[in-house]
């Protein structure tokens, strides 16, 4: 004890310029490792791009697509990617990235790998509403995306108003969004039984998230949704790392903590609802890209973007393999289901064994 | 280190419905350690996070240099104030260096880089902790004493004039108590460091205190040097406990012996009879 009482002393008044390398060459390390993880999954998710565009029923050369992308006209191949191939593309892309990112802002915001637009009330809060205006209302598609918008962002302000209490609570908040998320599937299941049978394929597409027939007017809203909030969560990623330290020290660091949250909660939510309302809820995706992006960069660094290329990645490459893997094609919600589920079952024991459920 | 004038006024405050401050008003004395003393549910604890505005007080105000706190702006607060939570919170597989760094938020611009003297900031608070070599280990590998010098290493690397701490020796080994108070001891010696801090040890307040508050049900009922103020009156007083007071024969601050229903010598019990016994 007192050696090192001594030894500490003597340290003090001069920092040991070897510890300030040390603490360097460490950071720099760590911030090379983002930024060579961030560089491979950008390369990746552009060559699932690629293939989402070269491939289908014909295989067109790279030189077709290229130039139907130019704007030429080539009989076959530019209704196959600019009607089909493109809006798919672009949809599973950006709807990936949305997802990716929402997640992980919840789930760092959260302190809770369960944390995730569906525990948050986004997604079922859609889906009830689209297939209660697909099944009661028989409105239009576009009625539709706006209503899912609209009751998403409301069931995320009933459930936190719902968690509120006096003090901000996680585990209430996650409670309540799992109360709400089942009166949503409830609700759901019944609209399922009473609908008419015309009625529920269409209404099926907002239980699985699917790419088939998207469109490319439905698109630009998804765009502009992305390049608004995409960057509000990117320049929030650093105060974002302060709020994972907790409430307090948070608070102590300077960070005006409500205000952070209100603004990454809304910039989540809206990219999460405005991407269910495109492609519907693809299953997990929210729910694997934090945990598989930290994974890959480590933890110490903001993971938004590596997030969202993983999210992105998931679902081009789920979409790809129901294509394309199996005989019967499948939508692309479905993969990600069947990847997320026992993901998730070992979360649930690793938290068990740990005590944190 | 810049000196500052840090005072409450007539703080209530408390959770919810329930008030736990009493209309406490005090000031804390610049460049020294000051430790907040009193029993369980007293609102030592309270009064520290409303001081160090963790807690909106219900009325009254907490003003430094003269400014209520909730007006300066929150990063421009966190360069002159820290805290070290009772039970902080730690991001799973977190880099020693990255925790503490996290500690220059403050200090950093939304888009700026990390600079030369963030390193350098970081590298002083590690080396005062004595947890410089841990630097690049994964905080999940580190004993409750080393984490908590880590915790305090954030704290230090925020580099603010006022440093609080919510009980910093909980669930430590008595070693790692002193080694803790011994290391903040040095940070006010050497930095000036104010340090205003809640210790469950009478004794070890007593003795690393060189101002006490002490507290009961949410009122300040005595404040001073320890040797000025700790009386077994001022301890019956604040614990209900009845006990002798002796001089600590190592620091010479006062040291409160408990005397309980059992084990007083005959001797002592006559003594007791006699009236409060300062045996100093």
């Amino acid at each position: 004890m007192m050696n090192t009482i001594e030894m500490n002393t003597i340290e003090m008044n001069t920092v040991e310029i070897n510890t300030i390398e040390m603490i360097r060459s460490g950071r720099i390390r760590r911030r090379r490792r983002w930024f060579v993880v961030t560089m491979v999954l950008t390369i990746l998710t552009m060559a699932l791009c690629c293939a989402m565009l070269l491939l289908g029923n014909t295989i067109y050369p790279l030189r077709d697509v290229i130039a139907v992308l130019a704007g030429e006209e080539i009989r076959g191949a530019s209704f196959a990617i600019n009607t089909i191939r493109l809006p798919r593309m672009v949809a599973g892309l950006l709807a990936g990235f949305a997802f990716g990112i929402a997640g992980y802002t919840f789930q760092t915001m959260l302190r809770n790998p369960l944390a995730n637009p569906n525990v948050i009330g986004v997604t079922s809060g859609s889906s009830a509403a689209a297939v209660f205006c697909i099944i009661v209302l028989q409105s239009s598609k576009a009625v539709t995306s706006l209503v899912s918008v609209i009751a998403g962002l409301l069931t995320v302000l009933i459930i936190y108003v719902l968690a509120r209490g006096t003090s901000f609570s996680i585990g209430r908040l996650i409670l309540v969004g799992i109360g709400i998320q089942a009166m949503c599937n409830a609700m759901i299941t019944y609209l399922m039984l009473i609908g008419e049978e015309h009625n529920l394929p269409a209404a099926v597409r907002w239980l699985t998230g699917s790419l088939n027939g998207v469109k490319l007017e439905e698109l630009p809203l998804l765009v502009i949704t992305c390049l608004i909030f995409v960057p509000s969560i990117c320049l929030l990623g650093r105060p974002l790392m302060m709020l994972e330290l907790g409430e307090q020290s948070a608070t102590t660091l300077g960070v005006r903590t409500d205000l952070v949250r209100v603004l990454l909660i809304v910039s989540a939510v809206v990219l999460a609802a405005i991407a269910t309302a495109i492609t519907g809820p693809i299953a997990s995706v929210a729910f694997l890209a934090g945990p598989i992006a930290s994974r890959l960069v480590g933890i110490g660094t903001a993971n938004s973007i590596p997030a969202g290329l993983v999210g992105a990645a998931l679902v081009l490459a789920a979409d790809l393999a129901g294509q394309f893997a199996t005989p019967v094609k499948f939508p692309v919600g479905i993969i990600t289901g069947i990847i997320g589920a026992p993901y998730l079952l070992f979360l649930l024991i690793q938290m068990n064994r740990r005590g944190d459920l | 280190m810049g000196s500052h004038l840090f005072q409450a006024k007539q703080l209530v405050a408390g959770y919810d419905q329930k008030m736990i401050l009493d209309h406490v008003s005090l000031e804390i004395p610049s460049h020294e350690i000051s430790v907040m003393i009193g029993a369980n549910a007293c609102g030592k604890s309270t009064l520290l996070k409303t001081l160090a505005r963790l807690i909106k007080p219900a009325s009254g105000e907490v003003l430094l240099d003269g400014k209520p706190i909730h007006q300066i702006p929150s990063k421009q607060l966190a360069r002159v104030i820290g805290l070290l939570p009772q039970s902080p919170i730690v991001p799973e597989g977190i880099s020693v260096a990255d925790l503490v760094g996290r500690g220059r938020y403050p200090h950093q611009s939304m888009f700026g880089s990390w600079r030369q003297e963030d390193d350098e900031a970081v590298a002083e608070a590690m080396e005062m902790m004595n947890i410089a070599k841990l630097a690049n280990h994964p905080i999940d590998e580190l004993s409750g004493g080393q984490r908590q010098r880590v915790w305090i290493a954030m704290a230090l690397a925020q580099q603010t004039d006022i440093l609080f701490l919510d009980e910093p020796t909980t669930y430590l080994d008595i070693t790692y108590q002193i080694e803790i108070l011994d290391l903040l001891t040095d940070l006010n010696r050497k930095r000036g460091t104010t340090i205003v801090m809640v210790l469950h040890d009478i004794n070890l307040a007593a003795r690393y205190a060189d101002y006490l508050f002490a507290m009961r049900q949410g009122q300040l009922i005595a404040e001073g040097k320890p040797s000025d103020i700790i009386t077994s009156e001022l301890i019956h007083d604040v614990f209900g406990l009845d006990c002798t007071i002796i001089q600590d024969p190592v620091s010479n601050s006062p040291s409160v012996v408990p005397i309980g229903r059992y084990h007083a010598h005959s001797g002592h019990a006559m003594m007791q009879i006699g009236g409060n016994v300062h045996a100093r």
